[in-house]
Formats: C-alpha cells, sequence, structure tokens
C-alpha cells in the first residue's frame, strides 16, 4: 500500500502535460521515471535505478553507436519516433555484423508536450526494442521550455557484439563486389513527406522503419564474409553508395532496372519532383559482398521477410575518380551523384 | 506507373535510337537546340547522348526560369525579405541561387528574415490570409506554364480583399528568347553557333499552343518539334528533326499532341491577358535586355504589385568575370568551357545559376553526365584516339 502512495500527485497520462518539473531532478522528475519510463522499460538492469548501466558481453569485438531523432512529424504512417529511434541505432549497430544488445535512452522534451503523447512514444520504444532483442538499460530526460523544442527528441545509444570472425566496413570493398540491397527504396521518406505541412498528400505507403538485427544474422550466417553492409538512410541510395565509393576509393555501376521500387513510390516522387534514389530509407540495407558469394547471399536475403525483395543492383568497379553509375531503365548512362542540400521541387 | 512507363520505355528508346542512327547522314552535323530546362534535365537524367549518334548533337538553350533570372531581380527579391520585412514565398529552386555578395534567400532565412519555400502560389494567398498583420509577398518566376496560376491567386487576392498580399512578378515570355537567339550574332553571321532545329517546350506550349512558332519555322527556316519531357518524346523529336533537316523542311512539327494543341489552353491565355501586360524590355541574364519579352502586373492590379507596393532597387552588378552562365544559357558554350565548372562551381556552392536549378545545363550535367569526362580526359590524353 505504502509501495503506491510514493507521490502524492498522480501522473495523468490521459490530459496531463510535460512540466518543467518533469526534468528538474525533483519528485515529480523521478515519478514519470518511475511510472513511465521504467514501467515499459523494464528489466533488471534499468531497476538498478544507478546513474549507469553495468552489464556483461560476450566474448567478440564491441561496437558503438549513437542516432538523435528529430523527425517531424513525431507520428506518421508506419512508426513514431519512438520506433525510429530504437531502428535507427540498432541498425546502426547491426552494419557492422553486430548483434545489438543494449540501449541508452535520451529524451528532450518541449514544456507543454502531451504526457499521453510521450507515453505512446515510450510504448512504442518498448515494443520495437523487445522486437530488436535489446534492452534499454540507462536513460536521461531533459525539459525545454516551451518554444525551445519540438515536442520531442530522443538520442539513442546502442552496443552490440561482433561475432567472431566477422570483420566488415568499407575498407573491405573491393573491385568485383556485387552489391545488394534489401528491398524496395523511398518508403519512409514519402511517408514522411506525405504527411508534411503544406504538402499533404494520400498515400498508401507506410514508413519502412524496422530493426535489421535479424536480417544482418541471417546474412552473416550463411556468409560471414559479407565485405560491407550499410543502411540508406538520409541522402538515399546514392548518399550510402556515394560514401561507400570514396571511403573505399572505387568506382561503381548499378542498373535502374534492378533497383526496387514500389510504384506508389515512383508515382509520389514524380509529381514531387523527386529521385526516389535520394528519399531516405529506415529499415533497408544495402550489401558489399565477393561475387561468388552473391546469389547465395541473395537467397538468404530473400527467404527473410525482412528481405523478400532483395536484388543484386550491381558491382563495384576500379574507378579513381570514384563515380557512381547507373544505368538508365531507358537505355543510356548517368552519374547517380550526392543530394545537394534539400531535395527541392522543380518548378516547371 | 500508367501514362508515364510507356514514355520511358527501353525497348522503344532503341528501336527510335536505331532509326535516328540510320537516318543521321554521317556527312552531315545535326546541331539542336532543347530550349526548355526540363528536356535538359531528361536528357541527362536518361542518358540520351549515349542513345545518338556523334553528329547529332544537343545544344542547352535558356528555358531554364531560374537561370534567366538576372541577379538584380533575386538581390531585390532579398531585399523585400530584410529590409521590408514582408514574408517572401518563393518556389523552392530559388532559394539557393546565389545573387550579388554571396547573399541568397536561405542565406537570408538563416539570418532571420521570413524567406518561404511554396510549392505553389496559392500557398503563398493562403500564408497572407493566415498573417493578416504581415505583408505577403509571392516572388514570382518561372514561363508561360506558371503564369496562369500567378494571374489566377492575383485576381483571387482581389475578389478576397487581401491588403497584405502582393507578387513581385518575374514572368517571361519563351518565344521572345527564342527570337533573341536567332537574331544572335552568333547565329546569324558569325557561325559559332549552328543551329539547325529546335525541340519546342512542353509545357508552356500546352498553354500558348503551337502557333507562335510558325514564324521561326517560317521566318528563320528552322524546323521546331513541339515535344514531351519525357525521355521517348525527346527520342521521337530529335528523329522527327532529322527527318525535316534530311527532306529540306523547315516546319512546325507536335510531337506532344497528346497536351498540345493549335492554340493552347486559351482559358489561361485569357486570365494572363487580364492581368499582365508586355514590359518594354526586361533583363535576361546570359541573354541581356530583351524588349518585350516579359510581364508585368496591369494597373488595374496595382496594389498587388509589390514593385509599385515597396521601393525596390534594381542595382546592376557585376557577374564573375570567369562564370559562363551566359554563353552557356545562349548555347554558345557548354557547361565542360567553363573554367570554374566542377572547382570550385558545383551544385554544393554554385556560383553561377545554371549550376543551381535541376534544369540548368550546368547542374544537370554535373549530376548526371559527369562521367563522360574520363572519356573526356583519355580523348586529352591520347591525341590520336
Amino acid at each position: 500500500m505504502s509501495e503506491k502512495r510514493r507521490y502524492t500527485n498522480t501522473l495523468d497520462l490521459r490530459k496531463g502535460k510535460v512540466e518543467m518539473v518533469h526534468g528538474s531532478g525533483g519528485k515529480a522528475m523521478a515519478q514519470l521515471i518511475d511510472e513511465l519510463f521504467l514501467n515499459a522499460f523494464s528489466n533488471p538492469w534499468l531497476e538498478q535505478m544507478n546513474d549507469q548501466a553495468c552489464f556483461d558481453l560476450p566474448a567478440g569485438k564491441v561496437v558503438m553507436a549513437t542516432d538523435s531523432h528529430v523527425i517531424s512529424p513525431l507520428f506518421f504512417p508506419g512508426g513514431d519516433i519512438g520506433s525510429l529511434s530504437v531502428h535507427g541505432t540498432v541498425n546502426d549497430v547491426a552494419m557492422s555484423g553486430a548483434v545489438p544488445k543494449y540501449l541508452s535512452a535520451g529524451f528532450i522534451l518541449e514544456e507543454g508536450y502531451p504526457l499521453a503523447d510521450l507515453a505512446r512514444i515510450v510504448q512504442s520504444m518498448a515494443t520495437a526494442a523487445e522486437e530488436a532483442g535489446v534492452a534499454i538499460v540507462t536513460g536521461d530526460t531533459k525539459v525545454v521550455e516551451r518554444g525551445k523544442g519540438d515536442g520531442c527528441f530522443i538520442t539513442t545509444t546502442g552496443v552490440g557484439v561482433v561475432p567472431v570472425g566477422v570483420s566488415m566496413g568499407s575498407a573491405q570493398v573491393r573491385a568485383g563486389d556485387k552489391i545488394l540491397v534489401s528491398g524496395s527504396l523511398g518508403d519512409h521518406g514519402v511517408a514522411i513527406m506525405s504527411q508534411r505541412e503544406n504538402l499533404t498528400f494520400e498515400t498508401t505507403i507506410e514508413s519502412d522503419s524496422q530493426s535489421l538485427h535479424d536480417l544482418v544474422a541471417a546474412m552473416v550466417e550463411v556468409v560471414p564474409d559479407i565485405h560491407c553492409l550499410r543502411d540508406p538512410t538520409r541522402g538515399g541510395l546514392s548518399a550510402t553508395l556515394n560514401e561507400i565509393a570514396q571511403q573505399a576509393q572505387v568506382g561503381m555501376q548499378i542498373y535502374e532496372t534492378e533497383i526496387p521500387v514500389k510504384p506508389q513510390v515512383k508515382a509520389a516522387c514524380e509529381f514531387l519532383g523527386l529521385d526516389p534514389l535520394f528519399v531516405a530509407n529506415e529499415g533497408k540495407l544495402v550489401a558489399f559482398c565477393p561475387p561468388e558469394k552473391a546469389e547465395q547471399l541473395l537467397a538468404v536475403m530473400r527467404a527473410h521477410p525482412k528481405g523478400h525483395d532483395a536484388t543484386i543492383i550491381g558491382e563495384v568497379m576500379e574507378d579513381e575518380l570514384q563515380f557512381v553509375q547507373m544505368k538508365t531503365a531507358f537505355g543510356g548512362s548517368r552519374m547517380v551523384d550526392w543530394i545537394n542540400g534539400e531535395q527541392l521541387p522543380r518548378i516547371c | 506507373m500508367k501514362y508515364v512507363d510507356e514514355y520511358r520505355d527501353g525497348q522503344l528508346a532503341q528501336e527510335i535510337a536505331a532509326k535516328i542512327c540510320a537516318e543521321a547522314q554521317p556527312e552531315h552535323e545535326y546541331n539542336f537546340m532543347e530550349f526548355c530546362g526540363g528536356h535538359t534535365h531528361a536528357i541527362f537524367r536518361y542518358g540520351i547522348p549515349d542513345l545518338l549518334p556523334a553528329n547529332v548533337k544537343m545544344i542547352h538553350g535558356p528555358g531554364c526560369p531560374v537561370c534567366v533570372l538576372p541577379i538584380p531581380r533575386l538581390d531585390a527579391a532579398i531585399e523585400l525579405a530584410v529590409t521590408h520585412e514582408v514574408i517572401l514565398c518563393s518556389y523552392g529552386d530559388m532559394l539557393r541561387v546565389p545573387g550579388s555578395r554571396k547573399r541568397s534567400l536561405l542565406k537570408a532565412k538563416a539570418e532571420g528574415a521570413d524567406v518561404r519555400m511554396v510549392y505553389s502560389c496559392m500557398d503563398a494567398l493562403r500564408i497572407a490570409q493566415e498573417n493578416p498583420d504581415k505583408e505577403v509577398v509571392f516572388f514570382a518566376i518561372g514561363f508561360e506554364t506558371t503564369t496562369p496560376p500567378t494571374a489566377l491567386v492575383i485576381n483571387q487576392a482581389k475578389r478576397l480583399g487581401l491588403k497584405n498580399f502582393s507578387v513581385y512578378c518575374n514572368h517571361v515570355l519563351t518565344p521572345a528568347a527564342i527570337s533573341n537567339i536567332l537574331e544572335s550574332p552568333e547565329v546569324r553571321e558569325l557561325g559559332i553557333l549552328p543551329l539547325d532545329g529546335f525541340i519546342g517546350p512542353a509545357h508552356v506550349s500546352t498553354v500558348i499552343g503551337s502557333q507562335p512558332y510558325h514564324y521561326f519555322a517560317d521566318e528563320y527556316q528552322k524546323p521546331v518539334v513541339i515535344a514531351g519531357f519525357e525521355p521517348l518524346d525527346v527520342l521521337q523529336a530529335i528523329l522527327m528533326l532529322v527527318r525535316q533537316i534530311n527532306q529540306g523542311r523547315a516546319e512546325v512539327e507536335n510531337e506532344f499532341a497528346r497536351a498540345v494543341t493549335y492554340e493552347g489552353n486559351p482559358k489561361a491565355k485569357q486570365v494572363v491577358a487580364d492581368t499582365f501586360e508586355l514590359r518594354r524590355s526586361f533583363e535576361w541574364r546570359g541573354l541581356g535586355v530583351v524588349p518585350y519579352s516579359a510581364l508585368k502586373i496591369k494597373q488595374a492590379f496595382a496594389e498587388f504589385d509589390a514593385e509599385q507596393r515597396f521601393t525596390v532597387d534594381y542595382l546592376s552588378t557585376r557577374e564573375n568575370k570567369a562564370c559562363e552562365c551566359g554563353a552557356i544559357l545562349r548555347g554558345v558554350k557548354s557547361p565542360r568551357d567553363c573554367s570554374l565548372f566542377g572547382d570550385p562551381c558545383t551544385p554544393e556552392n554554385p556560383l553561377g545559376s545554371c549550376m543551381v536549378s535541376s534544369e540548368g545545363a550546368c547542374a544537370a550535367y554535373y549530376s548526371y553526365g559527369r562521367f563522360q569526362e574520363r572519356t573526356f580526359a583519355s580523348d586529352k590524353s591520347h591525341p590520336a584516339a
């Protein structure tokens, strides 16, 4: 009984708002952590309520990645900032071939933000973490004055362990490697754009936001010598390919006909004047592997629900200029360059 | 995508390309100008030059609205936002264009000016309704395609009795620019710019129709083929131009018959005629001052004319001396001829307007066609090649 009366005020998760006191270190903050975060993320490390989490890791190289999430709108078709903040970091960790294990979560909340929405976000994080097999073991909450934030920003940091014998990165990419993508491109970006102010349009497209740890595990198990994995988030496929071309000092040749893009995404890009290759993804990966392993890797990916639409989109070649070139479906050739600034609509 | 994919069919492209190769006479050079930036973009994006024989060459014209806007008028728009503290609404392409003293609308925004990107001029009108205590100016640019919407929005503002909305009008006219190119010394006398025919505008022609181009075909004996913006449209138009040249014809043909008629869109033309009148002259970047080549807002709508509502200076500025945008816009030079191309002028750091808009020849060439430099470089290093 006395346990339940630890706080004199009740945290109104239905109609309440985030207040400055929720970040001030006092009882209100303790109550928010207790009744919202601890409740949702419940795990032995977090429940110790220390300022840090102390955990064991299996043998292998430890991987760490961090990602801040400031998406607008906070809720979008196919996800929300909560699930996204888990998927984003889990995927960054997984792209090293690692098994993601633990996450930290830092929240910056804006005064006046509805607690009901925050509760939805936190619940969504908890579900995403459980699905990804990671525990959210430590965290932080700050509140900024009204007008100084955009509702809710979340930074997550992830830790994982690379299985012994696995070593991948852009430095391993070499001429001759095949380039694979795990599925359709541009879904996330188009889903977000469809919700943006001034631009609302109806689409059935949902964000592809998802954790790829299990797809990666399946791939690594069968082809442990994958040279490199990357998730093509901001800047889309073109940014990822150009980044790796530069880091590995190689060129690439890709084939437009092999790149999976959903018809609805194509259509939205068409009327917005965007290129699907520049549009963000949150649940897809690009893989580079030795050519003799490509078909085997493709088969593993296609057998996995998150890689069902995987294709081989091209190959790495020697090129001191480090150009990414594409054979167009039309029959010509062109470069696939970095995105310049924000993608802007064409005017006529 | 129905009605889009059909116009991007790779198999059909090969068939048309084969016809062009078969029919283009090897002893002839065929130099065609695509007027519109939309065509330039399509040519590079789909890799059309790869499908053409070496003696069929495309010259990129001035039909990129962002590219031809002279710097002083951009400076004036920045001034409206900064000094007059209006909410300045602009199409996205315009925001990054460098004005004088390395300023741009985007930089003005970062420094606190209220600059907003809109997808439609109706958005600007809405912003005016939502901000009755602020002046809202729509920065109107573009050829005949974007002019009717601007006319409609001015009429709508009048009907609504809006007191805080005006338009900074920079609409320009396609036929005047084509005349200017055909009259230029490079084409008429010096022979620097061999020009055998035009690919006529797509969207512009849906408004003005095919009728205005007959003058160019008759008077200058240059064939014109109006074409859509899809890559098969462009390829088919090139084939039609090759055939006209081979047969000694100089006619206006309409490849884009699915959208363009002889008269164009009478309603759109009417609302433009009701709202705008010809300017005696207008400065174009690249082409210089071209008589009767742009529109201004009629006196009946003076209250919605930002140039009458605010004092906006028109201060001539000097462009970067090495920048070849002018010659590139006239088709006299290609992006590769510019010493600034690629270093330091890139789409991230554009020095000239042709590098800003995706419809600009330099940006299209940089983003899509630059890999051809490899062949170019090897040509250079092996003179015998």
